[in-house]
């Protein structure tokens, strides 16, 4: 069973802090995935900077959901590297220690934990040590527990803090959800799809809080909705068939003519 | 302390004031009551009742690992059956020279079986704190084991229940073999005696009783101090939203592996205090319908509550007790019976239903109060 040992290992590892000096947080080179002999990533390229804030497009199954398997530690790849900051190497942790090293996902449907109450949600997202036995004997802190107030705060469900998270509506549950995600205190937020489903005051509301959060955390999202990523992005990614199309400022992009033809085709 | 164990939970607070007025009339009942007066206990009862109790840690033990974690084990009676081996152990060589054969060191199927000296893994057995320790260490670490190679490897749901099934079917049939060295078919019996006590004598019978209560109080607190505990909520976290867990940080498969050990800890100490209390342990504890009427007595009672399965194992042993004599055929039509309707008509068990009937009960009332208020 050096199973054991090899997570004790990734732990250790995971506890360090991704080397930015290179302004990078996240280097995806040549990573393939294929399953059944369908090549959800082919020999993909990506590279984030510390602190941006990224939109991925596509069109379904483009391999949007698959590179969010591969960075979290979900799936593994065939072939390739991932790197968090210059040392980390993400394919050698499993998923806990890749969200103790500071990645943290948001997922396509908003996935809470239904029968705990908001506040409990956002304490069991808390960073810190996720043992089983400190969490025998967890106790929260003062400053724990404001630090779970001024989430609450942002993302607006202070008076929804003892209400059971399966009670909220879906857009509470998206904020949430994005809630667990600051009290992980991740440097690289995943999220995918977060305005599905939203109404347009919602939508709003999230954009604004998405592009509060770049700067001091570095911000991948995943999205559908042009008009959405029109209005908080700043640099773009194209996704096609596994690999990116194109990169570049959202109106490089809408008159890149391979990204016309492929995707928003439709639209015009 | 005591009031997030007990006397914050309605149930908990039930489940105490009845544990601890047994534990105080049962004795008076049994032992100062004369034999020919309405208000005397006799001795057959409280080891029935004793039985029960050792049937509720079993349920609570299935409970907490199936109720707010999720993992429906079908194989609990296993780590039941390898408490009561040891313990019966320990019984066997209390006997000494007392046997049949009288044979001071072998126990009688050994000398039956014309064996020579006594099995290395019987060393130790005749010491009570060595056997009380192999009670715990015997199921925690077979558990341990199955939990780190299972949860490991992702094994979740039906296949997991299907393994626990046969995990306690392939020792059932070790168990049976003579040359184990566990008695066989006939298993482990005709004790005499446990610390010195005759386990004849009324007072024995009674402090077993009041050990099974013991055992049962603490292993509920216990289970009530991991509930509502930060590694009670993750374990729920864990059951609805098992990936959701792991990319919040939580390694699953330790919480899981430490939940279902520390389970079969309990089960163990169950069936450790069951054997002495019906004078035999036999194979026929590890039958994979054992552990199927676990699960029953769990739903039946309510599980993710810890009352509830308290309340189903009593429940349902007490009809068990009383149909087995009154009409033997009709009770495996009654249980399955039973198993359909509360599946279908009560999710969540008797709990649930009172739940529901006090529910109404308020509600009428409320509606009551402003139909009269205007």
């Amino acid at each position: 069973m050096n199973v054991l040992d090899h997570n004790e290992e990734f732990a250790r590892a995971a506890t360090a802090v991704p080397d930015t000096s290179h302004r990078g947080i996240l280097y995806l080179e040549d990573i393939s995935v294929s399953f059944d002999g369908f090549k959800a990533l082919n020999e993909l390229n990506l590279y984030v900077d510390d602190g941006e804030l990224r939109c991925i497009i596509g069109p379904n199954g483009a391999g949007k959901t698959t590179m969010m398997d591969v960075i979290t530690g979900k799936t593994k790849p065939d072939s390739g590297s991932a790197f968090f900051g210059q040392t980390l190497d993400l394919l050698r942790l499993d998923e806990p220690a890749i969200a103790a090293a500071g990645i943290g996902r948001k997922f396509q449907k908003p996935t809470v934990f239904e029968p705990l109450t908001v506040f409990e949600n956002l304490e069991l997202a808390m960073s810190g040590d996720k043992g089983v036995w400190a969490s025998l004997r967890a106790k929260l802190s003062g400053e724990q527990r404001s630090r779970i107030d001024e989430v609450l705060e942002i993302i607006g469900l202070k008076h929804e803090r003892s209400r059971r998270a399966g009670l909220l509506s879906h857009g509470q549950k998206q904020w949430l959800e994005i809630g667990m995600l600051l009290m992980q205190d991740p440097r690289l937020l995943l999220v995918d799809e977060p305005v599905a489903g939203m109404t347009p005051q919602e939508t709003e509301r999230t954009a604004e809080l998405l592009t509060s959060l770049a700067g001091k955390h570095s911000v991948v999202v995943v999205e559908h909705d042009m008009a959405f990523v029109r209005s908080i992005a700043r640099k773009v990614t194209v996704l096609h068939q596994g690999s990116v199309l194109a990169e570049g400022s959202m109106d490089e992009i809408q008159n890149n003519p391979k990204v016309v033809e492929v995707y928003l085709g439709d639209e015009h | 302390m005591i009031t997030r164990l007990i006397l914050s939970d309605r149930g908990s607070r039930w489940l105490f004031a009845v544990l601890i007025a047994a534990a105080v009339l049962v004795p008076v009942g049994n032992l100062l009551v004369p034999a020919g007066s309405p208000l005397h206990i006799p001795t057959y009862t409280v080891t029935l009742l004793g039985k029960y109790l050792c049937y509720a840690l079993l349920a609570l033990s299935v409970d907490l690992i199936w109720g707010y974690c999720g993992i429906l084990s079908l194989g609990h009676g296993a780590f039941f059956a390898l408490g009561g081996y040891c313990m019966g152990m320990y019984l066997m060589r209390q006997i000494g020279g007392r046997g049949v054969y009288g044979n001071a060191e072998l126990p009688d199927f050994m000398v039956f079986l014309n064996w020579q000296e006594l099995p290395w893994y019987w060393y130790g057995f005749d010491m009570f704190p060595f056997a009380m320790l192999m009670v715990l260490l015997v199921p925690g670490l077979l558990a341990f084991v199955f939990g780190a190679l299972a949860f490991r490897s992702r094994v979740n749901g039906v296949y997991l229940s299907i393994i626990t099934q046969a995990l306690t079917y392939a020792l059932m049939l070790a168990f049976f073999r003579n040359e184990m060295g566990f008695g066989g078919n006939n298993g482990l019996t005709d004790f005499k005696d446990i610390l010195g006590f005759s386990l004849q004598a009324d007072g024995t019978r009674v402090a077993l009783f009041l050990a099974s209560c013991l055992a049962l109080g603490l292993g509920y607190l216990a289970c009530r101090y991991l509930v509502t505990s930060r590694f009670g909520r993750v374990i729920v976290a864990i059951r609805d939203a098992e990936s959701r867990a792991r990319f919040v940080g939580y390694r699953v498969e330790r919480y899981k592996m430490w939940l279902f050990t520390f389970s079969a800890v309990l089960a163990g100490i169950a069936g450790a205090l069951y054997v002495p209390q019906v004078g035999i342990i036999n194979p026929g504890e590890f039958a994979p319908l054992n552990s199927i009427e676990v699960v029953v007595w769990v739903a039946v009672g309510g599980r993710g509550t810890l009352f509830g399965p308290v309340l189903g194992a009593m429940a349902v042993n007490y009809a068990k007790t009383y149909f087995t004599a009154a009409l033997p055929e009709v009770w495996l039509y009654a249980l399955g019976l039973l198993f359909v309707l509360v599946t279908v008509l009560l999710p969540q068990g008797i709990v649930g239903l009172l739940g529901r009937l006090r529910l109404r009960r308020r509600t009428s009332e409320t509606t009551a109060a402003t139909a009269e208020a205007p």
